[in-house]
């Protein structure tokens, strides 16, 4: 009995020993933040850097009580340059989380690298479907939204309106496969046509004299960054405004387009998980620092941003700085509580959340300039998750 | 396709076809008066561009700040020319090439520094609505004068080149280099020149595509291909040659966008035809120039 006991007993305490080392508290924390920072959608990734650091130092340059470091990359909006800087920044600057990145292909490029490592990837924006289905990545979480969301609530926005054709245009990569499937899931009448255009394109002549020839009742656009600005105003010098009723995902009709294209704006209602004025501490909060630290008001993906560095901070609080046991930490990041700028919030079992979406408007604020605000305080759609997660074996 | 959506195509097209002609034009005299690779021209588009946007910002006139672009580019190009290029007429293509492209590094670094990664360079309001020019076909009024311009200016540069004694030179240049210089032609003060020019071109392109493009670093490599393309399919050295195959790839690159996926949503389900459509359009132009290659080697005007 005693011998037999020996290895066990010994391994046990080899087991118990290891635990301890692994859940010692680390000193610091360093976070790599790789993103789109330049060129025509480079507005994208500043405000998702922007909100990340103010988030920190809102914190006073900590997360979850422990000092942290961040290293930024421009990705230049090019995959290959992203894959690097996630290799450079995981295998040399041995960061202990990546975030940042705002286009999927660039995401889904560099992702590899950081999760074969088993280093925590926490997306402020990118979350295409294969990753909330059969693709579901142990060390993967969405702080943002599903790519399909916003577009299945303009679809089912759409259907509550009556709307009977609808035209629909998206880039050609996955998360423009997303959107436009999932606004189709949830939109009742006739897709007219639908057209994928180069990832980055500007001119969009061509397609905007097959969209007049179309006659559409909707068009529903999902162009992020430049793209969007440049697709509105050719739209709007091309006269289409007139006849046609344009119908955008969140990101397409907020602060940075709009400052982009102008007065056209006013009245343009899209989807989204967050606005500008969500009536809840945390977001009054942040909209106030941000316009205070930056001198502009924030996005969906400065909310998304800020709301990255809030669940790291109650991931990392909750182990207590021991971020090192991955499967303790993984758990904490599972059942995170914090107080999102979006209001409820939690994880679903593919690690896409669940949440509410709202129909919002572009108006006018005090101070005359184009903000877009909630059309209504009553969600389109309420905790609502993704189309994919029962192909996720993560349970 | 009714005629309207074929009317508008096809104007999107021509546009889309001056403004890369007023790139192909530079390109293609320099390449075939100078013998000289030239990969920085993209550069000076952006450069042009840039300027444009400061001036327009600096004197609050679009018109005001466009004319003054065009000029300061030119200098800055017949700078970069007197200073730089002249010692590379002489080597063989591969130096030319190298250094060529470290100039784009440099200039698109130097932009960074001195004005950023991107500027906004707006619309002028009276030109940012659709005129109707038939009953039904609305046109962005904008894109109209910029058909406008670069039927002017292909029509000048015509009369330039085919019509005046300095034309006679460059095309004298273009065709026999040594001769042209043994019958005494200046050509040190002839490539200056057409440097100029050719940069002048290339900042009326940038500065007019600003505001309906993106001014940004960068934004020369893009286009500088499809220019590239262009003086392959029309034939090196050649203005008319450059003129023809910039409508062809402008076209081509239009109506390829439209109607290609509309021919594969014919044969394949909208799935498949929406994916393979876009890819298969934005090859067509390369496909044109290895036809053009394929059958006449020298591009469809080549000079020699």
């Amino acid at each position: 009995m005693k011998r037999s006991a020996l290895p066990w007993l010994l391994s046990a305490a080899l087991a118990v020993a290891g635990a301890a080392l692994h859940a010692q508290p680390v000193s610091k924390i360093k976070i790599g933040l790789v993103s789109t920072l330049s060129g025509p959608n480079g507005a994208l990734g500043e405000d998702i850097r922007d909100a990340f650091n103010l988030a920190i130092s809102l914190n006073e340059g900590k997360l979850g009580g422990i000092p942290v470091e961040v290293v930024i990359g421009d990705d230049q909006f090019k995959p290959d340059v992203g894959k690097q800087l996630f290799e450079r920044m995981v295998k040399r600057d041995k960061v202990d989380f990546m975030t940042g990145v705002v286009f999927s292909n660039i995401m889904l490029a560099g992702l590899p690298e950081a999760a074969n490592e088993k280093v925590f990837y926490i997306s402020p924006n990118a979350a295409p479907s294969p990753l909330a289905g059969k693709d579901c990545n142990p060390f993967f979480f969405v702080a943002s939204w599903p790519n399909d969301a916003y577009h299945e609530m303009a679809g089912q926005y759409a259907t509550n309106r009556g709307v009977k054709t609808a035209y629909l245009l998206a880039p050609n990569y996955q998360a423009g496969k997303d959107s436009l499937a999932g606004f189709k899931r949830f939109f009742k009448g006739k897709v007219v046509n639908e057209v994928y255009t180069k990832l980055g394109q500007l001119d969009y002549s061509a397609e905007l004299a097959e969209i007049r020839a179309a006659k559409p009742e909707v068009m529903y656009a999902f162009l992020p960054g430049g793209m969007g600005v440049n697709f509105i105003k050719q739209f709007v010098a091309a006269g289409l405004n007139k006849d046609i009723r344009l119908l955008l995902p969140g990101f397409g009709a907020d602060q940075d387009i709009s400052r982009g294209v102008g007065e056209v704006m006013l009245g343009i209602n899209d989807t989204a998980h967050w606005a500008l004025d969500l009536n809840n501490a945390a977001n009054k909060r942040f909209v106030a620092e941000f316009e205070k630290a930056y001198k502009r008001l924030p996005t969906v993906y400065a909310a998304q941003g800020y709301d990255t560095a809030l669940i790291l901070d109650a991931a990392i609080r909750s182990v207590k700085g021991s971020i090192n046991d991955k499967d303790a930490l993984r758990k904490a990041l599972r059942e995170v509580k914090f107080d999102s700028v979006r209001g409820a919030f939690r994880f679903n079992t593919n690690h896409y959340p669940i949440q509410n979406y709202y129909l919002r408007e572009v108006k006018k604020d005090a101070q005359g300039r184009l903000v877009n605000l909630l059309a209504s305080p009553q969600p389109i759609m309420a905790n609502h998750g993704d189309a994919y997660v029962q192909d996720c074996a993560m349970r | 396709m009714t005629w309207i959506l074929f009317l508008e195509q096809a104007l999107n097209g021509l546009q889309f076809g001056l403004m890369l002609f007023l790139l192909a034009s530079g390109l293609t005299l320099v390449f075939g008066v100078m013998d000289m690779i030239n990969l920085a021209h993209g550069a000076l588009y952006m450069v042009g561009a840039f300027l444009a946007a400061w001036l327009v910002q600096l004197t609050q006139s679009f018109l005001l700040g466009v004319l003054l672009a065009i000029p300061l580019t030119a200098l800055f190009a017949m700078a970069m020319e007197l200073t730089l290029l002249r010692t590379l007429y002489a080597r063989d293509h591969m130096s030319q090439v190298l250094a060529t492209f470290s100039l784009i590094l440099i200039i698109n670094e130097g932009v960074r520094m001195i004005w950023g990664t991107d500027m906004p360079l707006p619309m002028p309001s009276v030109l940012s609505g659709p005129v109707e020019l038939l009953p039904g076909l609305y046109y962005p009024s904008y894109r109209l004068v910029i058909i406008a311009v670069g039927l002017v200016l292909a029509a000048l540069l015509y009369l330039a080149v085919a019509h005046t004694r300095a034309g006679a030179w460059v095309r004298a240049g273009a065709s026999n280099r040594e001769m042209a210089m043994a019958m005494g032609v200046n050509i040190k003060a002839l490539f200056t020149l057409v440097f100029g020019l050719g940069a002048a071109l290339c900042a009326v392109a940038g500065a007019l595509l600003g505001p309906l493009l993106a001014v940004q670093v960068g934004m020369g490599e893009s286009i500088l291909i499809l220019a590239f393309v262009v003086i392959v399919i029309g034939g090196i050295g050649s203005i008319w040659g450059a003129f023809v195959g910039s409508l062809l790839v402008g076209f081509v690159d239009t109506f390829g966008r439209t109607l290609m996926p509309a021919l594969l949503r014919e044969v394949f389900p909208p799935q498949v035809a929406g994916a393979a459509g876009p890819a298969f359009a934005s090859i067509l132009v390369y496909l044109l120039m290895a036809v053009v290659l394929f059958v006449r080697p020298q591009g469809l005007f080549a000079r020699r």
